[in-house]
């Protein structure tokens, strides 16, 4: 207890559960959205996508800095969703397919780049590798600013379109006939979508990020029918992971902190899983068991009379 | 005499809605029989249920009075179209030999014999000269008679055929019911979902109305009346209109 | 033989069990399930190790055919209770990668594993992990356990080819003449993860999705005939691997990354110039109409 009590007062590591919960709390929001759109794993090919542009950004400028590193990962995440649409539209390759392709072809060329980084004199001490699995502990105070600021950025579009997003989700079709601009804001969600991504990494890393967006946002469908409480609760249950995960990581030495953070959103998943009213296992359950019941005795009866 | 399907008390349900409730019917051997009713009555729950291919909640399915079993090779299906993958890398003649697999057994390749049956089912459907085309490269008609011939092909006993007629042209349509009375007039027993009222009369011997339970079954001049239709389509007028038509014409 | 003609044959071996596993992955649209189970057997490995406190090549296939199929089953459970699939797959593989990633930082001093080359492989060594069996040559680990997965592999594939190919092209018929369509799907699953851990030694967990995926996908575009798909999908991943390895050695960088990154350029290939499916080919005749139309 008393270390959480010392890690706590430790301004660094404030600054970092500031970071994380933020972060938490957009992908939570955004990931609601991918995963009503079906585009939660677009998510995961993003992720991994970043490393190449990570890299290729410091091999450009020489230097890591966390501005510099996340336009790489933007323009390559961009650019592997891009070409994720551009096959699944234009060849008989099924979406999932094409998302294999492309996030394990992106990962495979990061990965060379990388050897290519950690060759060079500057390299090894660039702690690139911290991006796999997220290192919140290496996080400094300017980038959480950056990260805090992104993620405040990313939720504030996010609630001002709520609406639009609303419609271009459940009926693409209706939203046309609406004369939504359904080709731009498809852009803007995906842009949005690598926004968040891009700025979990280095807090949660290129491989787990994918859960930050997928599993706050199906633990909170079990909780609610209305798409607005789906998001405010996704987005808690986003910010509370991050926040515990970075905990946990912070008590140990070099614990990384992403497989934590999804550990204990994974948990949180379980538990409404199991237990939500309504839509819960136990609950349903226990429905199906009445309706059979009286399914039976309504079937007893019929044959009766 | 030995009824090719025997079904009673069928219920079946999805989590907490019943989408069969107490379905009870018996198909005589040698006929073409349509299964009758409005979206969401529970065709196609009631053909994969007695296939097995859904869990029932209650109830008894006999195939010539025994339990059903996929390994007696007495039941032929064919699914709807939507299930099957169309850039799958096979041709039509590939797909109607998958028909043989049942018989072909475990481990074994079919052999030139069933290959041989496969193109004669393939001609049976006039389809012999697309035998090597890509399937997604055929029209909505020519993909449904490849399915067809592949149905031929496993050399059943009882047909189960879910909405054969959706999405096909008129010569396809032609085609699809010479060959039902062919197989008739082969003994076999082909129990089809059907959605077209006006063409229920002239297309089959017997009928089964349904809208979750039975409504009705037996030879369609008896089944196929107003107030039948009236109970199965309750108040969807525009199929009761249509279907009184239907009714008086003959 | 030379330590390079070793590697080769490694990574060629990889290429063909991956590419022939693969090509039913694609085709049942399982891939991400293959991507999800490529990163679990990192738990299955581990558990191995840490229950019987060695580096024994069989402990750890079971140890990741368990943990595989467990995925696979995971990720059933998820969707039949009503979740999508792609996001059952997502809470299932993130969760368990997560515990195995966990469990190897804290038992990292007894763990000769660490989790850079779980994920990119170290073909680079493989030639010198020997190990012998009986009266042959001492020949090195990776490919005694590669080359008896590839041929546990190449047994099923033609023992029950009709059989996967029924229940991929239409699982509901199959279903329908008595083929175990559950049983044909989690013995494919078994043979993904057995793969996986295979050629985990030799290009990673998750480079090994690129062998898998990649070849498969190039071969789709090319051919309407499952047979020819699975054998175009084998030479692509032994094209990919020996190209990669010396495109590597020419830049001096990781090996499997650059298989992984010949894989995306051999679809990019096929992608632009495959005569019936590739872009340029749909592009060329639209073009033409175009021209004749305008004049």
């Amino acid at each position: 207890m008393n270390s959480i009590m010392l890690m706590l007062s430790d301004a660094n590591t404030q600054w970092v559960l500031v970071g994380t919960l933020l972060l938490g709390l957009a992908s939570g929001v955004l990931g609601s959205f991918a995963l009503l759109r079906k585009q939660s794993l677009i998510g995961d090919a993003v992720a991994h996508a970043a490393l190449p542009g990570i890299c290729i950004a410091f091999l450009l400028t020489g230097e890591r800095s966390l501005i510099v590193l996340l336009i790489g990962a933007t323009i390559t995440g961009l650019l592997s969703a891009y070409c994720i649409q551009y096959i699944v539209s234009s060849t008989i390759i099924k979406e999932d397919t094409a998302i294999c392709l492309i996030l394990s072809v992106f990962f495979g060329f990061g990965i060379v780049l990388l050897t290519k980084v950690q060759q060079l004199p500057s390299g090894n001490k660039s702690g690139l590798d911290a991006f796999i699995f997220g290192q919140a502990a290496s996080i400094v105070g300017s980038d959480v600013k950056v990260m805090a600021g992104a993620a405040a950025i990313l939720v504030f579009i996010t609630a001002i379109l709520f609406k639009e997003f609303k419609v271009i989700t459940f009926d693409p079709e209706f939203a046309k006939g609406l004369g939504l601009p359904i080709g731009f804001l498809n852009f803007l969600f995906i842009s949005l979508l690598v926004g968040v991504v891009v700025v979990g990494i280095q807090a949660v890393g290129v491989i787990l990020m994918a859960a930050l967006l997928i599993t706050p946002a199906i633990a909170a469908r079990y909780w609610t029918n209305s798409l607005s409480k789906m998001i405010v609760i996704s987005g808690m249950f986003g910010a509370f992971s991050g926040v515990v995960g970075t905990m946990i990581s912070a008590l140990g030495q070099g614990l990384p902190t992403g497989p934590f953070i999804v550990v204990t959103a994974t948990a949180i998943f379980v538990i409404s899983m199991l237990f939500a009213p309504e839509r819960g296992i136990i609950a349903k359950k226990i429905k199906q068991k009445i309706y059979y019941k009286q399914l039976n005795e309504a079937g007893t009866k019929g044959r009766v009379s | 005499m030995l009824n090719p399907v025997d079904v009673k008390n069928l219920t079946v349900a999805y989590q907490k809605k019943a989408v069969l409730k107490n379905v009870t019917f018996t198909v005589p051997e040698g006929k073409l029989i349509g299964i009758i009713g409005p979206n969401g009555a529970g065709k196609s729950t009631l053909i994969k249920a007695v296939l097995g291919l859904i869990p029932k909640a209650s109830g008894e399915v006999k195939i010539y009075n025994k339990k059903y079993r996929a390994k007696d090779r007495i039941v032929g299906y064919v699914p709807q179209r939507g299930s099957v993958d169309w850039d799958f890398p096979t041709s039509a003649l590939d797909v109607v030999l998958m028909g043989r697999y049942g018989h072909v057994g475990w481990f074994k390749r079919p052999s030139k014999q069933d290959n041989q049956i496969a193109r004669e089912c393939l001609e049976k459907v006039g389809m012999e000269g697309y035998a090597d085309r890509q399937i997604s490269q055929l029209s909505g008609g020519q993909q449904q008679r490849v399915f067809l011939a592949r149905a031929l092909a496993q050399d059943a006993k009882v047909y189960f055929m879910d909405e054969p007629f959706v999405g096909v042209d008129a010569a396809t349509e032609r085609a699809i019911i010479d060959l039902l009375n062919e197989l008739k007039s082969q003994g076999k027993t082909v129990l089809v979902v059907h959605h077209d009222l006006q063409t229920v009369k002239d297309y089959f011997d017997d009928c089964l109305l349904l809208n979750v339970e039975t409504i009705a079954s037996g030879p369609t001049e008896q089944v196929f009346t107003m107030e039948n239709l009236h109970q199965t389509y309750g108040g969807k007028l525009a199929f009761l209109e249509q279907g009184k038509m239907m009714v008086e014409q003959k | 033989m030379s330590y390079e003609a070793w590697i080769l044959i490694i990574g060629s071996m990889a290429g063909i069990t991956c590419g022939v596993v693969g090509c039913f992955l694609i085709l049942r649209k399982l891939s991400m399930l293959a991507d999800a189970i490529s990163h679990t057997v990192l738990l299955g490995i581990v558990l191995a190790f840490l229950i019987s406190q060695s580096m024994n090549g069989l402990y750890m296939l079971i140890g990741a055919a368990a943990v595989g199929l467990l995925t696979a089953v995971f990720v059933q459970l998820l969707h039949s209770s009503g979740i999508q699939e792609d996001a059952s797959i997502g809470v299932v593989f993130t969760f368990l990668f997560a515990i195995g990633v966990i469990l190897i930082t804290i038992f990292a001093d007894n763990v000769h594993l660490d989790v850079d080359h779980a994920l990119m492989g170290e073909i680079a060594f493989v030639p010198f992990d020997l190990v012998q069996i009986g009266f042959l040559p001492p020949l090195p680990k990776a490919f005694l356990m590669l080359a008896s997965v590839l041929i546990i592999n190449l047994v099923i594939i033609v023992l029950f080819y009709k059989e996967f190919k029924i229940t991929s092209f239409d699982p509901q018929m199959a279903a329908a003449i008595g083929i175990p369509v559950l049983l044909i799907h989690y013995l494919l699953m078994g043979m993904v993860s057995i793969t996986t851990v295979a050629s985990f030694d030799s290009v990673g967990a998750i480079l090994v999705v690129a062998m898998l995926i990649a070849p498969g996908a190039s071969a789709y575009l090319l051919t309407n005939k499952l047979s020819v798909m699975l054998l175009l999908s084998a030479v692509f991943g032994v094209i990919a691997a020996v190209v990669g390895y010396y495109a590597a050695s020419y830049i001096d960088a990781s090996i499997s990354g650059c298989m992984a990154m010949m894989n995306g350029i051999i679809f990019l290939l096929v992608f632009l110039f495959s005569p019936s499916k590739g872009i340029l080919s749909k592009r060329l005749p639209q073009k033409k109409l175009h021209e004749q139309i305008g004049k």
